[in-house]
C-alpha cells in the first residue's frame, strides 16, 4: 500500500475517523493494529522480521530497566553503606550484567539487517533466488528494515545507557517499532522525540488535521508532480553518452528528483502524524541553502545523521581505547594526534553511513567522499577564516549566494555516485566534465527525447520555482508557509488549497504507465 | 462563525469538484475520430434502448459485420448490436445483464469468437487489453453489472493502479491527457456524435484477401473454466428472462476458428438445445466475396459484405426464432426505424464520396 495510492488515502481516512472517535485511552491500540495492517498490505513474509525486531527490544530493554532499576533502589537503601569504590564496582557489575543481552540484541538484530542487505549483492543474490524460504529477500529488504532497526536498536542502546526508562508494554514497543508512518522511508526517530505524543491521549484538532493534510498534500505534489517526472528524464538520460553536460545535466536532475522524492515522503509521513496529533522529528531542513557541506549534513536527513552521531561518532570518540590513542599520537605528533579520534569517528560513521544505504562500492565511495571533505573543511578552518578576515567577503551579500551554488553543485558531484553502478565509470564521468563536454546534447534534441515533453520540462520548472519560493519564505520567516497563510483570508487560503488539490491530480504522475509510488529510500 | 466556516467549506468543495469534473469531461478520450470509434459504442446503446427483438453481444465480428438496418428492411427485424473492440466473454455477460434493465429482447445472439479467450492475458498485452476494457465499460451506466464487469476484466496492472478506483474516477486514469488536448476534446466536452448505426460500425473501404490465413498450432484448444462459467450464465440469464440464446460465429477468416473450438461449441449447444449459427459454413450461400467484401483482407466485412451477411442471417432468425416477427407494419416502431434507415444511407453515402 503505497502513500500515493488511493487505498492508502482510504485506509488513513477510516483511520482518523476511528482514531478520534473511539475512547481516547485505546488511540494508541488503533495506531498499533493500523500499522500491522499498513505491514500487513507489504507482504505477510515480512512480518517475522518486524515481530523479531520488537520481541527481542521488548526482552532485553525490560531486562536491562528491571536490573537498573533494582541497582537504584539498592544503592538508595545501602547508600550510607557503601564506600565510592564499592559504588562504582556495584554498578559495573549490574552493567556488565546488562551488556550481555545488550550485545546479543544489537548483533543478532543488526546481523539480520546486514544479511538481509548482502541478499542483495552478487554472488549472496544468486543463491537467496534460489533457495527456497529466503528467496523473497532477494527481490528487496523486508519493508522499513534500515529504518526500524535503527529506530529500534536507538531506543534499546538509550535504555542501557540509562537515558531512557523502557516501556513496559509489549504492545507499545511494537507500536514505536512499527508506527506505519515511519516505515517507508523514516524519520527515524529518537525514543524520547517519539514517545510522548505516540502514546498520549489525543483531541481532535481541527487545526492540526488541516495542517497535516496540507502537508501530505505538499508531500503528494514534490512526489507526483516533481521527482516521478524527473526518475522518467534520468532514466531517459542513462541511455545517452551519460559524460560532459550530459552527466551534469543528470546530476541535476537527480538532485531535483531525489530532494522532491525523500523530503516529499517525509513530508507524507509527518503530514500523517500531525493528523494524528503526533509529533515526528524534521528530517530536512532546507537542505539547498546550506552554506558548506557540514551544514548540509545538520539539513539533510537529519535524524540518520542525528543517529550516526549519537549512537557511533560520539561514543567512538569517547571511548577509553580513543582516549588513549589521542593522548599517545598528542605527543607524538601534536595537535594533528589529539584529532586523530575524530578522524577515526568519522571515517568509521561515514562507512556506516554508506552501507547503510547499501552494501555497494558506490555507498562507500559517497561515505568516504563525505568524510574527506567534511575533515578536510574543518581543517582548514583556520585558514579559511584568515582568508575571510582578509578579503572581507562574508561581508558582502553575493558571497552567501555563491556559497549556497557552490555547496549545491558539489554536493551535486558527491550524490551522483547514486546514479552509477560501476563507481570508475562515475569518476570517468566527473572527468568528462573537463574534457569532454558534448554540448551538442543542449541542442540536438537529446533532451527532449529522454522520455519527457517540453511541457513535462515545464511544469517541473514551476514545481521548482514553487519549492524554491516556498523554502525561501521559510527560511526568511523561520515559519512554514502554512503558518503564513493563516494570515490570509479563508476564502482565498481554500481556492489556493482547492487549486493544488487539482493540480496535484491532474499533473501528478500515476496510474497505469507511470512507476510511481515507490519511494527512493523507501528500497534502502 | 460556524455557519460561515461551514458554508466555506462547502462552497470550496463544491468549486474544487466542478473543476475535476470539468477535466474529468476534458481529458477522457471522446473516440469519435475515425481511429477509435469503436470506443464509443457501448455508451451509444442508451440513446437506442428500449424496443429491440434481438440484441448482439461480442466483439469485433459483430459491430463490424452485422447490419441492424438491413435486418430491419428486409425482415422487420428490430436489433441492437452491443459489440466493443475485444469484447471478453464476461463482458458480454455483463452488458447483457445491464441491456435487461432496459428492454426485453426475444433473442439473444452471442459471438463466440472471443471464447477462445481464457483470461485477460490471452487477449493481447496488458497495455491494449486495459484500452479494450476501456472501451467495453467506460461506456456503461453505472449499475452493480458495471462493477461486477470491472472487477472481473481489469488487468493485473490495472489492479496495482488505482484499480476499480480509476473507473469510478476516469480522471485518475486519463489526467496524463493533459498535454494531448486537441480540438476533439472541447468539440466532444458535454456530447457526443453517433458513431453507429444500432450499435453497427460502417467501413466502405475495400481491401481484398490475398492468399491464406495460417496459426501456429495450440498446445491446448479447450476453453478455460472461466468462459464456460459466462456462457452458461448467459444461458440462465435468457432462460430466466424467457429469451431465446442463439450462438453465431461471423464468418471472417482471421483469427483462425479451429476445428477444435468448433467442435466444442456445438457440442454445447447440442447438450442444452442452443441455435448455433456457424456462418464460416455459409459464405457461399451468402454470396461473400473476399475481392470486394471487406475492407481489411477478411479480418472484417465492409458495410456491402455486413449487408450480404445480414439478408442470409435475417432469413435463418426468422426460421429458426419462432419469437420474431416482421415489425415493418408495426407504427410504434417504424417510424423511429425509418429515420434509422435515412441516417444509415447518409452515412454509407457519405463515407462512399469520402466525405
Amino acid at each position: 500500500m503505497s502513500f500515493t495510492s488511493i487505498s492508502f488515502l482510504l485506509f488513513l481516512g477510516i483511520l482518523i475517523v476511528l482514531y478520534y472517535a473511539l475512547p481516547k485511552k485505546i488511540q494508541w491500540i488503533v495506531l498499533l493494529a493500523a500499522s500491522y495492517v499498513f505491514y500487513f498490505f507489504a507482504g505477510v513474509k515480512y512480518f517475522a522480521f518486524i515481530l523479531f525486531t520488537t520481541i527481542t527490544t521488548y526482552l532485553v530493554t525490560t531486562y536491562m530497566d528491571r536490573n537498573n532499576k533494582a541497582k537504584d533502589a539498592y544503592m538508595a537503601e545501602h547508600k550510607a553503606e557503601m564506600s565510592r569504590e564499592e559504588k562504582k564496582e556495584y554498578k559495573q557489575k549490574v552493567k556488565k550484567k546488562n551488556r550481555l543481552w545488550f550485545v546479543i540484541t544489537i548483533a543478532v538484530n543488526f546481523g539480520i539487517l546486514f544479511f538481509c542487505k548482502l541478499l542483495l549483492i552478487e554472488p549472496f543474490n544468486t543463491w537467496a533466488a534460489g533457495t527456497p524460504g529466503i528467496s523473497f529477500l532477494s527481490i528487496g529488504l523486508p519493508m522499513g528494515m534500515s529504518f526500524y532497526m535503527f529506530q529500534s536498536m536507538g531506543y534499546v542502546i538509550d535504555v542501557y545507557r540509562e537515558k531512557a526508562e523502557a516501556l513496559r508494554n509489549p504492545f507499545k514497543v511494537a507500536l514505536f517499532t512499527a508506527f506505519f508512518p515511519q516505515l517507508v522511508q523514516g524519520p527515524i526517530s529518537k525514543f524520547e522525540q517519539l514517545k510522548e505524543s505516540l502514546f498520549s491521549e489525543h483531541r481532535f484538532d481541527r487545526q492540526a488535521v488541516a495542517f497535516g493534510m496540507q502537508r501530505m498534500m505538499w508531500g503528494f505534489f514534490k512526489k507526483m508532480v516533481i521527482a516521478d517526472r524527473m526518475a522518467i528524464a534520468i532514466g531517459g538520460l542513462r541511455a545517452t553518452e551519460q559524460t560532459g553536460v550530459a552527466f551534469f545535466v543528470m546530476t541535476i536532475f537527480y538532485s531535483i528528483q531525489l530532494y522532491a522524492d525523500f523530503s516529499g515522503g517525509i513530508d507524507i509521513a509527518i503530514g500523517i502524524g500531525e493528523t494524528l496529533g503526533i509529533k515526528m522529528p524534521e528530517n530536512f531542513i532546507r537542505p539547498y541553502f546550506s552554506m558548506n557541506i557540514a551544514d548540509y549534513w545538520r539539513r539533510w536527513h537529519i535524524t540518520l545523521n542525528e543517529w550516526m552521531k549519537t549512537y557511533i561518532f560520539y561514543p567512538i570518540n569517547v571511548s577509553g581505547p580513543m582516549l588513549k590513542l589521542s593522548l599517545k599520537a598528542r605527543a607524538k605528533i601534536g595537535r594533528l594526534g589529539m584529532r586523530l579520534p575524530v578522524y577515526i569517528g568519522a571515517l568509521l560513521t561515514w562507512l556506516g553511513t554508506g552501507v547503510w544505504h547499501g552494501f555497494n562500492w558506490k555507498f562507500i565511495v559517497w561515505g568516504l567522499i563525505n568524510c574527506i571533505v567534511i575533515v578536510a573543511s574543518e581543517e582548514l578552518s583556520p585558514v579559511y577564516d584568515k582568508f575571510h578576515n582578509k578579503t572581507h567577503l562574508r561581508d558582502h551579500k553575493g558571497y552567501a549566494v555563491f556559497q549556497i551554488i557552490r555547496t549545491f553543485l558539489m554536493m551535486n558531484l558527491i550524490r551522483s555516485t547514486d546514479l552509477f553502478e560501476n563507481v570508475g565509470l562515475y569518476f570517468k564521468n566527473i572527468g568528462s566534465l573537463c574534457w569532454n563536454f558534448n554540448f551538442h546534447i543542449l541542442t540536438d534534441g537529446t533532451l527532449g527525447k529522454i522520455g519527457i515533453t517540453t511541457a513535462d520540462y515545464l511544469i517541473v520548472l514551476c514545481g521548482v520555482i514553487i519549492m524554491f519560493i516556498v523554502s525561501l519564505i521559510q527560511e526568511k520567516t523561520g515559519k512554514s508557509v502554512r503558518e503564513n497563510m493563516q494570515s490570509i483570508p479563508r476564502v482565498v487560503r481554500y481556492i489556493i488549497l482547492g487549486a493544488f488539490l487539482i493540480i496535484i491530480i491532474v499533473f501528478g504522475y500515476y496510474g497505469i504507465g507511470f512507476e510511481s509510488g515507490n519511494f527512493i529510500y523507501g528500497k534502502i | 462563525m460556524k455557519k460561515k466556516l461551514i458554508a466555506i467549506i462547502a462552497i470550496t468543495v463544491i468549486i474544487v469538484a466542478a473543476a475535476l469534473l470539468f477535466f474529468q469531461a476534458l481529458l477522457v478520450p471522446k473516440y469519435m475520430g475515425e481511429a477509435f470509434k469503436e470506443g464509443a459504442l457501448i455508451a451509444e446503446y442508451y440513446d437506442n434502448a428500449g424496443d429491440n427483438d434481438v440484441l448482439f453481444v461480442g466483439d469485433c465480428e459483430v459491430y463490424e459485420n452485422v447490419s441492424p438496418i438491413t435486418l430491419w428492411e428486409e425482415y422487420g427485424i428490430t436489433s441492437y448490436i452491443r459489440g466493443s473492440a475485444q469484447q471478453l466473454t464476461w463482458q458480454s455477460y455483463y452488458l447483457l445483464e445491464d441491456m435487461l434493465k432496459y428492454e426485453k429482447p426475444k433473442v439473444i445472439i452471442f459471438n463466440v469468437l472471443a471464447m477462445k479467450y481464457g483470461s485477460w492475458k490471452e487477449a493481447g498485452t496488458k497495455a491494449e487489453r486495459e484500452a479494450y476494457n476501456r472501451m467495453s465499460i467506460d461506456g456503461m451506466r453505472w449499475s452493480k453489472a458495471k462493477w461486477d464487469c470491472i472487477q472481473v476484466s481489469m488487468t493485473d496492472e490495472e489492479r496495482e493502479n488505482g484499480g476499480a478506483w480509476s473507473y469510478i474516477f476516469p480522471l485518475l486514469r486519463f489526467h496524463s491527457r493533459w498535454d494531448e488536448v486537441s480540438a476533439e476534446d472541447w468539440q466532444y466536452l458535454f456530447h457526443r456524435d453517433q458513431v453507429s448505426d444500432n450499435g453497427y460500425l460502417m467501413k466502405t473501404g475495400v481491401v481484398p484477401v490475398e492468399g491464406e490465413y495460417h496459426d501456429m498450432p495450440l498446445a491446448d484448444y479447450t476453453f478455460s473454466d472461466l468462459v464456460i462459467e459466462y456462457l452458461d450464465k448467459m444461458r440462465v440469464l435468457c432462460e430466466e428472462n424467457d429469451i431465446q440464446f442463439v450462438l453465431m460465429k461471423a464468418p471472417t477468416l482471421y483469427p483462425i476458428w479451429h476445428d477444435e473450438y468448433e467442435e466444442q461449441v456445438e457440442a454445447y449447444a447440442e447438450k442444452y438445445g442452443l441455435v448455433y449459427i456457424n456462418l464460416l459454413e455459409h459464405i457461399e450461400d451468402m454470396g461473400i466475396d473476399w475481392q470486394t467484401d471487406t475492407y481489411d483482407a477478411g479480418l472484417h466485412l465492409n458495410v456491402y459484405g455486413a449487408e450480404k451477411l445480414s439478408h442470409y442471417l435475417g432469413q435463418v432468425l426468422m426460421d429458426e426464432c419462432p419469437g420474431l416477427e416482421d415489425r415493418r407494419t408495426d407504427e410504434s416502431v417504424s417510424g423511429k426505424w425509418a429515420l434509422k434507415v435515412e441516417k444509415y444511407m447518409n452515412r454509407k453515402n457519405a463515407l462512399e464520396k469520402g466525405e
